[in-house]
């Protein structure tokens, strides 16, 4: 069953709901956009539910209310390591299907691959829940539906704004008691797109062998793009990081131990101690994203990195785009056309 | 409280021995317990946290082999004994030393390749019969002059050297024209590990191959940016396979498609 709540009794709601969670959900931050007079879409926290932008794309994904930019995972003093506290507030995220498959992501990285558990990620992990968005008509670049990323089950709450109310549906009983008094009379089931503009050909029996290192079409990369590691940084699946330490500059005995969001597209991705490094030109980094996102990542995994959200090519100066990467992979690849 | 896979432990310095000008040998009183080929994350507060192969171990202690190259280790050659520093591991699954025992064992190692073999050499008794190779580039590159002198009483030892001097009166070239002079009685029995440079493994692998000795038998190891070393940071991975995780060591059956 679904409630039909009036804007501002929604928002007594999230009065309570915000007594308990933080909630997070994409707004427009005025000023914030890349050029001088724009704003940009972003994630911030809310206290009304008129704040949430639904009809367009973030710019960033919501992983970094779980996977930050910068995240210090240690204080030292001295001799000392000292970790700092984790926010131990529940959040609540307002969030589109396929950044809701990408936490499976990277969820499978951060928790499940090898022996240990990130500790950082998962403690904030128990403690999210997702508020799902849908999505209309889709937006530009966006090709959810050939990533399978466009539908999902894993949400709590839906919200669908309408004439002056919310339509809810709610899955997670925890919130029950929040709407108790409302009339819940309303049918309401998620509408995720079946169809997007954008369409991907998936390149079938590839292998990273010497006919995908030296195809000419990665050379097409080495030429247009400049390695400003945009695309990593807003992809929601993008989970690389380097560690980094500092000391402050006012008492050089204290400092910090971080993680900081790594690019494969950025130089240093590879580099080592004493000049070895590997993948020295835009086109091998484009190869190896590439794969990543549509080859190796399912070759250890069984499912896709890629969740389709088109961010990397909304977001490239040079215009590159991953899924004409990906369509021309296909047609120059031996088990293409 | 959730365990903290990236907090180091502290390990004191009992032993610095300067091997050449810029490669130091470094022991550590540690309860770590690595095997051979294993890496562990050595850190240093304020400075950073950098992946150093292992290369000898004993009870409550581990030896590294570390050369200065970069931010982390120039400041290590500046520790004293009785410093402390923080160490996290080991990672990386190592030589599974079952399937050298009583094999005839040709270790071919370039440079620092050296190290992480190094513990494997010792116990050359576990083996049917061994063989090392060691290239440096110079004579003032060659590590551990002392234990060369004590491996060569326990089996055959070839040194060589890119370049001699007018004192090096040993073997000058490259490690692969000595691969070619092995008299090897049974090629297809023969377990060979290679650590080096990348393009020394390459071509030192090749010059095996060639002997007829078959790929399953070669082993390799490999070195990468590994920053987190337990498979999250994404700096070492190749194809699906994360060198932290599935190596550094690998079959050269795997390792041949290893390419990036």
């Amino acid at each position: 069953m679904g409630y039909k709540i009036q804007i501002e009794d929604f928002n007594a709601i999230l009065r309570e709901l915000r007594r308990v969670y933080r909630v997070f959900a994409p707004v427009n931050m005025k000023g914030k956009g890349p050029y001088a007079g724009t704003d940009l879409v972003g994630y911030a926290e809310i206290s009304k539910f008129e704040q949430v932008v639904y009809n367009q794309k973030t710019v960033y994904s919501a992983k970094e209310a779980l996977f930050k930019p910068v995240e210090t995972l240690f204080y030292f003093t001295e001799e000392e390591f000292k970790q700092p506290a984790i926010q131990t507030n529940k959040i609540l995220i307002f969030v589109r299907p396929c950044d809701i498959n990408a936490f499976k992501r990277l969820d499978e990285i951060f928790i499940n691959n090898g022996p240990y558990k990130d500790n950082y990620y998962q403690q904030r992990r128990e403690k999210v829940k997702f508020i799902l968005m849908e999505c209309g008509a889709g937006f530009d670049n966006c090709f959810c539906v050939a990533m399978g990323t466009n539908a999902t089950d894993d949400y709590s709450l839906l919200l669908r704004p309408a004439e002056g109310f919310v339509a809810c549906q709610i899955k997670d009983p925890e919130f029950d008691a929040y709407f108790n008094g409302f009339n819940d009379s309303m049918e309401i089931t998620p509408r995720f797109v079946e169809k997007n503009n954008i369409t991907i050909q998936l390149p079938q029996n590839m292998d990273i062998d010497n006919d995908i290192l030296n195809n000419p079409l990665w050379q097409e990369y080495t030429l247009r793009c400049t390695g400003c590691g945009r695309c990593n940084f807003v992809c929601p699946t993008c989970s690389c990081f380097t560690m980094q330490d500092i000391f402050y500059r006012d008492n050089d005995n204290s400092g910090e131990r971080r993680r900081v969001w790594a690019s494969c597209m950025v130089d240093g991705f590879t580099d080592m101690a004493g000049g070895h490094a590997f993948r020295n030109n835009q086109g091998d980094r484009m190869r190896f994203k590439v794969m990543h996102k549509f080859y190796d990542f399912h070759k250890r995994f069984g499912y896709h990195m890629c969740v389709g959200c088109g961010r990397c090519d909304d977001i490239c100066p040079e215009y590159i785009s991953i899924v004409k990467c990906v369509n021309k992979l296909k047609s120059s690849s031996p088990g293409g056309e | 409280m959730t365990v903290n896979p990236y907090l180091p432990q502290s390990a004191k310095i009992i032993s610095v021995k300067p091997q050449t000008a810029v490669d130091y040998t470094f022991i550590m009183e540690s309860e770590i317990k690595p095997t051979s080929g294993q890496f562990v994350e050595v850190s240093l507060p304020k400075v950073g946290e950098c992946p150093i192969s292992v290369s000898d171990f004993g009870e409550g202690w581990f030896e590294m082999t570390i050369r200065r190259v970069g931010k982390v280790t120039n400041v290590l050659h500046q520790l004293k004994v009785g410093d402390v520093i923080f160490v996290r591991g080991p990672y990386g699954n190592g030589f599974l030393m079952d399937k050298y025992r009583g094999k005839e064992v040709v270790v071919a190692a370039g440079g620092t390749g050296l190290a992480p073999v190094k513990s494997m050499l010792n116990r050359s008794r576990e083996y049917g019969g061994l063989t090392l190779l060691a290239g440096f580039k110079s004579p003032a590159d060659v590590l551990f002059p002392d234990q060369l002198k004590m491996w060569e009483q326990d089996f055959n030892v070839i040194l060589t050297v890119d370049r001699g001097d007018d004192n090096w009166h040993g073997n000058v070239g490259l490690i692969t024209q000595y691969v070619k002079s092995l008299q090897l009685a049974k090629p297809d029995e023969v377990e060979v590990i290679v650590v080096g440079p990348p393009l020394m493994m390459k071509f030192t692998v090749q010059e095996f191959l060639g002997l007829g000795v078959p790929e399953k038998n070669i082993t390799v190891s490999f070195e990468r940016k590994m920053c987190c070393g337990i498979g999250k940071c994404g700096h070492c991975k190749i194809d699906d396979t994360y060198v932290c995780l599935e190596g550094p060591v690998f079959n050269y059956t795997r390792a041949k498609g290893l390419i990036d």
